[in-house]
């Protein structure tokens, strides 16, 4: 499909305007006459039975007006359970077993805590204050139990159990390969061996959760507005545990400030306080705090790889053995999205002829793991990235070098991995020219200037990450476009935005598809009721699943337009040009403009067609096939201050391919936020428990965001392979930029240390940990590698 | 239990101007300024992002200077002038320098932080002096954003500068 005027174009963000003069309308901004508001209390114990319960004192408070805990839900709603934890494709066992327990969870625990911030009783009052009054009068007593927060430990220990409906901490197991590893590793040159963690971190977007609900009683309708990424599922969702038609309910995320997967999870708030509305027959809102948002929000990592690689004496891979733990924290809620996006992500851009992998997730008595911004790539790209060059070290060869050996070359695509991604497909790379990604990368690193830079004290590291990203899953995406007589454009789709710019991109492959100005388009996203069907943003999908289904449902409606002039103009459709809103019949002056030929829907209109409706709609839902692969090269360019610890990113670099650009300037603003994210848990971000369970990162003080001052100089660039898997072209791209940097930069700290031959297993890399690094090198053995306090399994380290 | 709710203090009357309109109101005693503009007064374009004075989302101009309405009570700013992003924008509409430059430098994504840049920024640069480089950072550097990588609210900042330098000296010849 050829690209119209609009793809490929910066044009300016029909987003902004409103949310520059502060018209933005978020949740908590959203206003329902006499809502009542929700404070939550939260387990302080990580893992506890609940031997007392009182809240009368409370329920008695000013302004109160209803308590409710776990008992008196019990009968009322079923501990949740999501679709997806259940999806386990048979093809998968094609290459190995994968089994996945189904966990549900209960809103608010009836008997038992098993992590720090879960929601425990839910406040209703006339306004915040007095719910957060309120709280403070409910009198729980605890019998405390042995907290599990190590993923090792919990692998292994039967004697604690978190789900006590288990015989073991383990929820999901999976065991696949490739090949014959055995024989490649007894034939290898050279081995290595390692364990590397990737930590535990939090996409903390700034807007928090929020919900508001309203019930009306007169025709039993909910109305739920949410800061979700997914309002098409929680709609459903509450349909079912409600026990509401899906019609009865009405989900509608209106802005939302950034979401970065956390809001794409549905949480015990999202039903809680539906559940409210209805039972008080009234309207009812929650806004998160910082601090709920960090104890209680999904958090992302936390996995622990044991990988070895063998190759041969040139360096090209033989084969790779993985055995993985993964943290679920105290619930797995999902299923395989994320431990097996690690598996199928591990390999990379390389050519492995021999795998396996295995993997053990497990639960503990931390806040619940989902997916953020990666979703399990970083954490496979952190393992096999590291132990790319601790091969290269081993080899004594260039790291830039042997990752070049081993990248399949573009002759080579369509790839085979060998393996099955999540969807049941075949994993197969389509396109992408990865030699080119590293070899552009390479020169922007500008070495020669890198290194002149060093000295005694300031120590240069350059370190490399490459990665493949499967993107565009599916099940579907759904668009409706309609044109009224009012000549507007309109587009509804499931795939809301929390900040990527739908309403500009969409637009722009609506306008080219069906050949009108961008000007004449208005997207809408996110609201059940603009469009029955949808799936949401997650996963670097939308402009793959939803771009699709919008340049389909485009072309169709060009179609029926077309028609519709042809009558105006007494022309045969085909003899008509159709240009950026213009329709002329071929080689004459006979022309409409769109508004003119939009006109004649108007049931007034005196050349209106016999048998028209008052709109054309063309209605589209894409059921992708397998995934596409989009690409990158992360290059970090690092100085380490030898005394201090303090590692400054000079500059990072990302060679991409995201397939067929639609908008230039949103690509660079979506690589950027992703990279600074990568930054921020490479050096600065970690949600740390103490051995108690306690969260001892719970506010914006402990807990740090990079800003401006942390934002090195990106540099960027572009080689993109557009994709034959979708008409478009195009491949997702919303996590790439998160993807490499903690391999990246982890490589270049360890490149800046390399005379003293340190090994950095894990991030962030904050000067205490590279001071840690440094004393143990120079033999100072008793301060360790992890001099920083106890963190999330910190004792495996 | 009755000791605690009294020590909420009985509520006192504040008077503001807000984006130069007059508004008056009794208050309690604890609410944060950040809930009188969101809240009270309806105006909701200040966000709130921690409550804890670090993101800088809800940054408002006291008397002209930047600061954090989610650290400052209401009854504090009695007498005061308060400006919020909604009083940015000419009376004919148009948008404010600093406004204008974040939509075309792609200065926000989900707009959720952007206020609070936006009033910092327009703290820093409608002053009488030209800051460097190095105070711009400084200042920005107390707002998060997670969206964008900062590097299209430093070129909108940068580009604000300029605008608006451009537009003093052709007031001052003119």
């Amino acid at each position: 499909m050829t690209a119209g005027p609009y793809t490929g174009r910066a044009v300016p963000r029909v987003e902004d305007e409103r949310l520059l003069r502060g018209e933005g309308q978020f949740v908590d901004d959203l206003v329902s006459a006499g809502a009542y508001e929700v404070a939550f209390l939260r387990s302080e114990q990580a893992h506890a039975r609940i031997v007392r319960l009182d809240t009368s004192l409370a329920k008695a408070m000013p302004g109160v007006v209803a308590v409710l805990d776990g008992r008196d839900l019990a009968d009322e709603l079923e501990p949740m359970v999501f679709g997806i934890a259940r999806i386990v494709p048979e093809t998968i066992s094609e290459t190995g077993t994968v089994s996945s327990r189904v966990h549900p969870m209960p809103a608010l625990p009836p008997e038992r805590v098993t992590y720090v911030g879960q929601p425990l009783v839910m406040v209703i009052a006339h306004s915040r204050s007095q719910a957060e009054d309120a709280l403070e009068l409910i009198e729980v007593d605890w019998e405390p139990l042995p907290a599990l927060v190590c993923p090792e430990e919990a692998s292994v220990r039967t004697d604690v159990l978190v789900e006590p409906a288990w015989e073991d901490n383990v929820a999901l197991r999976a065991d696949v390969s490739t090949g014959d590893v055995d024989a490649a590793f007894a034939q290898a040159a050279v081995v290595v061996e390692e364990t590397f963690r990737s930590h535990r971190y939090i996409g903390s977007p700034i807007e928090t959760r929020g919900v508001l609900a309203r019930f009306e009683p007169a025709d039993r309708s909910l109305t739920v507005w949410a800061s979700t990424q997914v309002p098409h599922q929680l709609r459903d969702f509450l349909s079912g545990a409600l026990a509401m038609e899906p019609a009865a309910i009405r989900v509608a995320a209106p802005d939302v400030g950034g979401g970065f997967g956390v809001k794409g999870s549905i949480y015990p708030e999202d039903l809680l306080v539906p559940y409210a509305a209805r039972h008080l027959r009234s309207a009812v809102k929650w806004t998160e705090d910082r601090s709920e948002h960090l104890a209680a929000t999904t958090h992302g990592r936390d996995q622990v790889h044991r990988i070895a690689l063998a190759a041969d004496a040139d360096g090209h891979l033989l084969a790779v053995r993985d055995r993985i733990i993964h943290n679920c924290g105290a619930f797995h809620t999902l299923g395989l999205v994320v431990p097996y996006n690690t598996i199928a992500h591990l390999l990379g851009p390389y050519r492995v002829p021999n795998a396996a992998i295995s993997l053990r997730a497990v639960v503990t008595n931390t806040g619940v793991v989902a997916p953020y911004r990666g979703a399990g790539r970083p954490e496979a790209v952190f393992a096999m990235e590291r132990a790319m060059d601790r091969l290269a070290r081993k080899l004594g060869m260039d790291a830039v070098e042997l990752r070049a050996r081993n990248l399949i070359r573009p002759d080579e695509m369509p790839y085979a991995t060998g393996l099955v991604y999540r969807d049941g497909f075949r994993q197969v790379y389509d396109s992408g020219d990865y030699p080119e990604l590293l070899a552009r990368a390479r020169v922007l690193v500008d070495e020669g200037e890198a290194r002149a830079r060093e000295t005694e004290r300031r120590r240069v590291g350059i370190g490399y990450a490459a990665y493949v990203e499967g993107t565009g899953v599916g099940p579907f995406e759904s668009a409706v476009l309609r044109i009224g007589a009012d000549g507007v454009v309109r587009l509804a789709t499931g795939a809301s935005s929390q900040g990527q710019s739908h309403r500009t991109t969409l637009a722009q492959v609506v306008a080219d598809a069906v050949g009108v100005s961008f000007e004449s388009v208005e997207v809408v996203g996110g609201d059940t009721a603009a469009i029955g069907t949808g799936f949401g943003t997650i996963a670097s999908r939308s402009l793959v699943v939803a771009g699709n289904a919008a340049a389909h449902a485009g072309r169709v409606l060009r179609g029926q337009i077309l028609d519709l002039a042809a009558h105006l103009l007494e022309a045969d459709p085909g003899d008509l040009d159709f240009v950026d809103g213009r329709i002329t019949v071929r080689g004459t002056s006979r022309t409409l403009s769109l508004a003119e030929v939009a006109a004649a829907l108007s049931p007034f209109h005196a050349r209106r067609p016999p048998g028209i409706g008052s709109e054309l709609r063309a209605d589209s839902t894409n059921v992708p096939g397998p995934v596409t692969y989009a690409a990158g090269v992360h290059a970090a360019v690092v100085e380490v201050d030898t005394v201090t610890g303090v590692v400054h990113v000079r500059r990072f670099i990302v060679a991409h391919d995201c397939g067929r650009i639609v908008n230039p300037a949103v690509v660079e603003g979506q690589i950027l936020g992703g990279v600074v994210q990568g930054i921020g848990g490479a050096l600065y971000e970690e949600l740390q428990y103490d051995e108690q369970g306690q969260l001892t990162t719970g506010s914006f003080l402990d807990y740090l965001l990079p800003t401006v001052s942390e934002s090195p100089e990106v540099r960027i660039a572009h080689v993109d392979t557009p994709t034959r898997l979708n008409p478009l072209g195009v491949k997702g791209l919303g996590e790439g930029g998160a993807i490499g940097p903690p391999a990246a930069i982890a490589n270049a700290v360890e490149d800046a240390l390399r005379h003293l031959d340190v090994v950095v297993r894990r991030c962030p890399l904050t000067p205490d940990r590279v001071r840690g690094l440094i004393a143990a090198a120079a033999g100072e053995a008793d301060r360790g590698e992890h001099p920083a306090p106890a963190a999330t399994g910190g004792r495996a380290s | 239990v009755s000791s605690e709710i009294e020590s909420q203090g009985e509520p006192a009357r504040v008077s503001v101007a807000v984006n130069g309109r007059q508004v008056t109101a009794d208050v309690e005693p604890r609410l944060l300024l950040s809930d009188f503009l969101r809240h009270r007064i309806g105006l909701t374009g200040t966000h709130v992002g921690c409550e804890h004075g670090v993101c800088g989302a809800c940054t408002v101009l006291i008397d002209g200077t930047a600061q954090r309405s989610c650290l400052v009570f209401a009854l504090q700013v009695d007498g005061a002038e308060v400006r919020t992003v909604e009083g940015l924008a000419a009376p004919s509409g148009e948008l404010h320098p600093v406004q204008r430059a974040f939509a075309d430098e792609h200065g926000l994504q989900c707009g959720f932080c952007t206020p609070g840049f936006v009033m910092s920024a327009v703290a820093l640069l409608e002053g009488d002096r030209q800051p460097g480089e190095d105070e711009l950072l400084d200042v920005l550097s107390g707002h998060l954003c997670r969206c964008t990588g900062y590097r299209g609210i430093v070129r909108a900042v940068r580009l604000a500068q300029h605008r608006m330098a451009g537009q003093a000296r052709t007031e001052t010849e003119s």
